[in-house]
C-alpha cells in the first residue's frame, strides 16, 4: 500500500490519498494520473489493468486502487 | 419521417395508444414494429443494414457470452487443481477465443460504416492525388446510400458487444428484444448513443398508464418543438444566408454568423434530443441526458464533457483508454519516459490517444477535411489549456478572481467564442475558407458594418430578430432555474393556473411563432445527417 499511496503522492503532492475517496469524483485524477498511474502499477506490481476497469468506483480512493491490484493479481 | 412533421405526430399518438391499450401485453412488440416501420420509411433498403448489424451483433455477443461462460464454470471447478499461472493461461486462452468473435463483428459493422459513410470521402482524396501527379483517369463516385443514423445505431452495437467481450452484463437472449434496442425509434435518428444496461431495464419491462410521465414527456417534447421549430428554423434563414454567400458577407457578418450559428446547432440539436428523450419517456423508457447545460462550462473540457455526452463517453470508454493502456502504448509510455523525460513521457501516450480520439470524432461527424480539421483544431485547444493549466494556476494565486461572478461569466463567453469558432468548420464549404473568413474577421470586423444594409438582407425581418431575442432569453432563464433541478418538476408544483399559462403559452409559441407556414415541411435536424 505504502508503494502505491507513494506513487500517488508523486502524481499530486497536496492531496492527502490516505483519506480521499472521491479522487474521480472531484475531477482529481485525470485521464493523465491514470494512465501514468496504470504504467507505474504494471512497472511496480506486475499487474495490467484493462479498460474496462477504469470505472470510479476503481479509482476513487487509494484503497479501492489497492482493492483493484489485488483482485486482478488473484484473477 | 421529420420528428417536426404532421406525420410524426400521427404516428406517434397511434403507437402510444396502442401501447396503453390494445397491445397492453406487447409493448416492447409494438414498440419494434413501429420502430422498423419507422425505419422503413427513411427507406426499404436501410433495412437491410440495420438488420445485418442487429443479427450479426446478436450472434456474436452471444457466443462471446457462451465462451466466458464455459471459461468462468472450468475455473470454478478446476480452481483447487490449477495454480495460479495455470488459471490464467486457461483465461487468456478463452479470451483470444472471444475476441475473436468480437474483432470479426466489429470489423462487418465498422467495414460497413466506413464504405457506405467514407467511400466517396476517399475517392475524392484519391482523385486529387491523381490530379496533382497527373497519373491516370479519376474514379468515378459511387452512388452509395447512407442508411438514418447508421453512425449512431452502430455505435451502439459496438458498445454493447464490446461490453459483453469485458463481461460488464450477459449477452442478451431474444434476437427481437435486442433488434428493439438497437432500432427504438426516437434515438435511432439522432441518438442519444444508449448503453445496453442503461436502457434495458425499462425498455422490456411491463409499462402502466403513468398519468405524470406521460405528461412530463409530452412537455419535453414540445420544449424541444420550441427549440427546433421557433428558434433554430427561424435562424437558419441568416445562417445559410452568410456562409453560402461569404465574398458578400465578410467582416462583422462572419461574426454574426458564427454566433447565429452556435445558437441555431444548440437549438437544433438539443430540441431533437429532447424531443427523443420526452417520446421514449411517454413509453416509460428513460434515455441518458446527452447535455449538461453545455454553454455554462467555464472551459472547452468541461464543455466537452456537458456537450454530446453519450458520444463523448462513448469514445472514452472505447477508444482513449483502451489505447491508452493497450501494451504497446504502456510501452511506449516507458520509452518516453526514458528518453524524453517525465514531463514530456508522461504526456505523448496520453495526446496520441487523444488525437486519435479527436480525429475519429472529426471524421464521425462527417466524411469531409472540414470535420477532421474541426476534429484536430479541438484537440489542439484542448492540448495548450492542458499545458497552460500551470499558467491558470499561478494567475488564480496571485490574482483573486476565481470563483467571482465577473469571471465566472468572463470564462464562459471565453468558452462560447472559442467553440463557435471552431464549429466555424461546419459552415463554410472547405477548410481553407474557413481559415481565410476567420482571418477576415479577425481583422476586417467592424461595427459600422452592420449598418450598410446587408443586415436587411438576411432574410430574418424586426419581427424575427424579436422572437430569437425572446426565445434566447427564454432559454438562459430556462437553463439558470434548471441549475437547482428538474423545471418540469417545479412547474409541477406551482398552482394550475401557473402552469396552465406556461405550458399552454408555449403550446401557442410554437404553433405561432413556428418557423413554419401552410405546407412547410420543417427542415433537417443537423445530426440526422450522420
Amino acid at each position: 500500500m505504502n508503494e502505491l499511496l507513494d506513487m500517488l503522492s508523486d502524481l499530486h503532492e497536496d492531496v492527502d490519498f490516505e483519506s480521499c475517496d472521491t479522487l474521480i469524483d472531484d475531477g482529481i485524477l485525470d485521464s493523465f494520473d491514470i494512465v501514468t498511474l496504470i504504467t507505474q502499477i504494471k512497472d511496480e506490481f506486475d499487474v495490467t489493468i484493462p479498460a474496462d476497469e477504469i470505472v470510479p468506483e476503481n479509482f476513487n480512493s487509494a484503497e479501492a486502487i489497492w482493492n483493484l491490484i489485488h483482485r486482478l493479481d488473484e484473477e | 419521417m421529420l420528428f417536426t412533421s404532421y406525420g410524426f405526430l400521427a404516428f406517434l399518438a397511434a403507437v402510444l395508444i396502442l401501447y396503453y391499450t390494445l397491445c397492453r401485453r406487447f409493448q416492447w412488440q409494438l414498440l419494434l414494429a413501429a420502430s422498423y416501420l419507422f425505419y422503413y420509411w427513411s427507406g426499404p433498403k436501410n433495412l437491410i443494414f440495420i438488420m445485418v448489424t442487429t443479427v450479426t451483433t446478436y450472434f456474436a455477443a452471444l457466443k462471446i457470452g457462451h465462451y466466458g461462460e464455459i471459461s468462468a464454470a472450468y475455473i470454478k471447478e478446476n480452481k483447487a487443481k490449477l495454480t495460479k499461472e495455470e488459471r490464467k493461461a486457461y483465461k487468456a486462452g478463452m479470451k483470444k477465443l472471444q475476441r475473436k468473435w468480437m474483432l470479426a463483428c466489429l470489423f462487418l459493422n465498422l467495414g460497413i460504416l466506413a464504405v457506405l459513410k467514407y467511400t466517396n470521402f476517399a475517392i475524392a482524396n484519391i482523385n486529387f492525388f491523381l490530379d496533382a501527379f497527373h497519373v491516370g483517369e479519376p474514379i468515378s463516385f459511387k452512388n452509395m446510400i447512407l442508411p438514418m443514423g447508421i453512425s449512431f445505431y452502430t455505435f451502439m452495437a459496438v458498445g454493447y458487444l464490446v461490453d459483453v467481450y469485458r463481461g460488464k452484463y450477459p449477452a442478451k437472449r431474444g434476437l427481437f428484444s435486442f433488434a428493439l434496442f438497437i432500432s427504438f425509434f426516437p434515438q435511432v435518428v439522432q441518438g442519444p448513443i444508449s448503453r445496453f444496461d442503461d436502457v434495458s431495464g425499462d425498455m422490456w419491462a411491463d409499462h402502466k398508464f403513468d398519468g405524470k410521465a406521460v405528461s412530463f414527456g409530452l412537455q419535453r417534447i414540445l420544449w424541444g418543438f420550441f427549440k427546433k421549430l421557433v428558434i433554430a428554423d427561424r435562424i437558419l434563414t441568416a445562417v445559410n444566408t452568410i456562409i453560402h454567400d461569404p465574398a458578400t458577407y465578410d467582416g462583422i457578418y462572419v461574426f454574426l454568423g458564427m454566433m447565429f450559428y452556435a445558437l441555431e446547432l444548440y437549438a437544433d440539436f438539443t430540441g431533437g434530443i429532447d424531443i427523443t428523450i420526452g417520446t421514449a419517456e411517454l413509453f416509460g423508457i428513460h434515455l441518458k441526458e446527452n447535455f449538461h447545460r453545455p454553454y455554462f462550462s467555464k472551459n472547452i473540457a468541461e464543455y466537452w464533457r456537458r456537450w454530446h455526452i453519450t458520444m463523448g463517453t462513448w469514445f472514452t470508454d472505447y477508444i482513449f483508454y483502451p489505447i491508452s493502456v493497450s501494451d504497446p502504448m504502456l510501452r511506449f509510455n516507458k520509452f518516453a519516459r526514458r528518453h524524453f523525460g517525465e514531463y514530456i513521457g508522461k504526456r505523448m501516450p496520453v495526446y496520441t490517444a487523444s488525437a486519435v480520439v479527436w480525429f475519429a470524432t472529426g471524421i464521425w461527424h462527417g466524411a469531409a477535411w472540414n470535420f477532421i480539421v474541426w476534429g484536430m483544431m479541438n484537440f489542439v485547444v484542448l492540448m495548450v489549456s492542458q499545458e497552460l493549466e500551470p499558467c491558470y494556476k499561478w494567475f488564480h494565486k496571485h490574482f483573486n478572481v476565481n470563483g467571482t461572478l465577473w469571471y465566472k461569466i468572463f470564462q464562459i463567453i471565453r468558452t462560447i467564442l472559442l467553440m463557435s469558432a471552431l464549429r466555424m468548420f461546419d459552415c463554410y464549404r472547405d477548410v481553407s475558407l474557413t481559415f481565410r473568413m476567420f482571418g477576415n474577421m479577425l481583422v476586417h470586423s467592424r461595427i459600422p458594418q452592420l449598418f450598410d444594409g446587408r443586415f436587411q438582407t438576411l432574410g430574418l425581418a424586426a419581427a424575427d430578430y424579436l422572437v430569437l431575442f425572446i426565445g434566447l432569453l427564454i432559454l438562459i432563464v430556462t437553463s439558470l432555474i434548471q441549475r437547482s433541478g428538474s423545471v418540469r418538476e417545479k412547474l409541477a408544483a406551482k398552482p394550475l393556473i401557473v402552469r396552465f399559462a406556461c405550458w399552454y403559452g408555449l403550446f401557442l409559441a410554437v404553433l405561432i411563432f413556428g418557423a413554419y407556414g401552410v405546407g412547410f415541411d420543417s427542415s433537417q435536424f443537423i445530426y440526422n445527417q450522420f
